[in-house]
């Protein structure tokens, strides 16, 4: 009796198949993004690189991400901490809200914020009126990209803080601790691993988001220009070298993102094996 | 430090855990809170610690000693709490989880570092894990965890000790051992304890006082002994041990059930009797008083006494017997053999209802 999947050429088959399918569509492009980038040879490279507008990219991609990081953090934790510690009306809906920004597409998303904050925007035009401008700034293309990734700290946590439970916290109480000291002496510890996950989950949306960001930002070279806009914006000048360079450094990013992940996971495994 | 608790119900939506109820424990008693599943003993124990809040209307209170604590935080109330399930900071090691209450004081009046270490480890002493202090939770015994949460619970030498089914998820022996071991410490220290359990056989053993809980209400508190043998009420008669039922019409003076006969002293009417096994005499043939015919369908004789099922057809269902294995042994009871019971004694509840101590111990004439 041979199970299914023994034959050894079925087997060598699908192996086959399936490494074929993942060079052909995951590797192959990456491949391609750096001999592209790397086309016209190293100096072209640099000198790509250092363009001033693609160093202004780089920074405000930067500054973005520093500013939601942690944003989200704070607001993920908050959220998890509500939803999984105390029950109230609304907790499920509260639940299901922050799964929206998974569910709409960026781009929606970007309109709605470019219709509430900007100039002819409910709260934009009040806004506008004490001379505040939130669209085509950087504190819009800050507002879009923590919408877009405030889910991901608190999914993270609530289904390990649901799995945890609340007795050590309440052991915590009993012995006299304090909400502060409870959280940094029992609560953190607990979820720091989960938390670092979240943080690079967020961090990694944050740098590559494209769609929400184009509708707010306005793509004003060196001023309101992030790194995948700047991507597109080479791109439509016929400097493919360019946009390519600028699209490695996105790889790069997401590459090194990856072996964080990759890292991290490996080390709860390990911790879960010695426990 | 005493506790009285005064008028304290507790509901969550619409069901209610607790109906509206007082308990007064004496200084350096040890109480336990005995109850099925779903009897709201839990709920009472966390309402003590400060964990669960009782429901603002009808207003009670709490009392520790003098100290009122009604509204008073968890975290002030100045007690120790053992967890089912030990609840230890996995993250870290046996001393550090010891040291947490007096590491999480406040500056001001925290310890210095040396007398912590100091108090730490005469804790880690009583519960005998001197050795253990750098392990981590999930490198000890289901045992070991438990003592650690109990030496955590002890270091701020709290007015009263809450545990909540302190050994329920622990196997027979080690039970056994950590039961006496409690005991004994109770006795030294001498703090005022209340513990939850399900096990009828731990919360007698243990216990000063029982509070035998059912639906959210306390159907009897008494010594041990006492509730055993006076038990208040059904309820409290069928949880405390194996009961077995005769329902009948009586007559004449004669309860008849299909045809089984027992000569009682009652009115006539429909009643039921109640019997422990050890109450339950098996002879080989009927008395003049009481004609009970039944088989025997399985024998075990495991144990200081042999466990025997019995069935009739005017039983509803099976009764149980424990002989003595020298009777066991004259009578060579063995599985299929005819055999008549005498009870040596009965009880009946008049009306269930009532919960009024309504129990009449009668002996069979």
């Amino acid at each position: 009796m041979q199970r299914i999947g023994d034959a050894p050429r079925i087997r060598r088959l699908l192996i086959g198949l399936a490494l074929a399918l993942a060079a052909l569509f995951l590797l192959l492009p990456l491949v391609a993004i750096f001999a592209q980038a790397f086309a016209e040879g190293l100096a072209m490279f640099w000198a790509n690189l250092s363009d001033e507008y693609t160093l202004a990219a780089i920074g405000l991609t930067l500054f973005v991400t520093l500013l939601t990081i942690p944003v989200n953090l704070v607001f993920g934790v908050f959220l998890a901490w509500l939803v999984t510690r105390f029950s109230f009306p609304g907790r499920r809906l509260l639940q299901t809200l922050i799964d929206i920004p998974f569910a709409v597409s960026p781009v929606v998303a970007g309109l709605v914020y470019l219709l509430l904050y900007g100039r002819n925007g409910w709260i934009g035009g009040w806004l506008d009126g004490h001379d505040i401008q939130l669209m085509f700034a950087w504190p819009g293309i800050v507002l879009v990209t923590i919408f877009v990734t405030c889910p991901f700290v608190a999914r993270e946590l609530i289904p390990l803080m649901q799995a945890q439970g609340s007795r050590e916290e309440e052991a915590a109480v009993t012995l006299g601790a304090s909400g502060w000291t409870l959280f940094r002496r029992v609560t953190l510890p607990n979820i720091k691993w989960a938390l670092l996950y979240g943080v690079i989950l967020t961090n990694a949306r944050a740098v590559g988001e494209f769609g929400a960001v184009s509708v707010v930002s306005g793509s004003i070279r060196g001023e309101t220009n992030t790194l995948p806009l700047h991507v597109e914006l080479l791109y439509q000048d016929y400097n493919t070298v360019g946009a390519f360079t600028a699209a490695a450094l996105l790889a790069l990013i997401a590459l090194l993102t990856l072996v964080a992940k990759a890292g991290l996971e490996w080390r709860a495994a390990r911790r879960e094996t010695a426990a | 430090m005493s506790i009285r608790l005064k008028n304290i119900a507790k509901t969550f939506g619409r069901n209610t855990a607790l109906a509206p109820l007082d308990l007064a424990i004496g200084d350096g008693e040890l109480v336990g809170l005995l109850g099925p599943s779903g009897s709201g003993k839990t709920t009472l124990l966390r309402i003590i610690a400060g964990l669960e809040q009782p429901n603002r209307k009808p207003a009670g209170s709490i009392h520790f000693g003098d100290r009122d604590v009604t509204h008073v935080h968890v975290r002030d109330r100045r007690i120790g709490f053992v967890f089912q399930h030990y609840a230890l900071f996995r993250h870290m090691s046996v001393f550090d989880n010891i040291a947490f209450g007096l590491t999480a004081m406040p500056r001001r009046t925290r310890p210095s570092s040396g007398e912590i270490r100091a108090r730490v480890h005469r804790l880690l002493e009583m519960v005998q894990l001197e050795e253990f202090a750098q392990r981590y939770p999930a490198q000890l015994s289901g045992g070991q965890q438990q003592r650690v949460s109990l030496a955590r619970a002890l270091a701020l030498q709290p007015d009263v000790l809450l545990l909540d089914e302190p050994f329920g998820a622990l196997d027979a022996k080690v039970r056994q051992d950590l039961r006496r071991w409690l005991r004994h410490l109770h006795d030294e220290l001498n703090f005022t304890s209340v513990f939850v359990t399900h096990d009828q056989e731990e919360a007698l053993e243990l216990s000063d006082r029982v509070v035998v809980m059912s639906n959210g209400r306390i159907e009897q508190i008494d010594e041990p002994d006492r509730l055993y043998r006076n038990p208040a009420n059904r309820f409290v008669f069928e949880f405390l041990g194996d009961v077995n039922r005769l329902e009948g019409e009586v007559r004449d003076g004669e309860l008849t059930c299909g045809t089984a006969r027992l000569a009682v002293d009652l009115d006539e009417g429909r009643e039921e009797l109640l019997m422990r096994p050890h109450e339950l005499r098996l002879i080989e043939a009927p008395t003049e008083h009481a004609h009970l015919p039944v088989c025997v369908t399985a024998v075990s004789p495991v144990g200081a006494e042999v466990r025997v099922e019995l069935e009739a057809d005017w039983l509803a269902e099976p009764w149980l017997a424990t002989v003595r294995h020298a009777d066991f042994e004259r009578l060579a009871i063995r599985r299929g053999q005819r055999l008549f019971v005498e009870p040596r004694r009965w009880r009946r509840f008049a009306d269930d209802r009532v919960r009024q101590p309504t129990g009449r111990t009668v002996a069979s004439s």
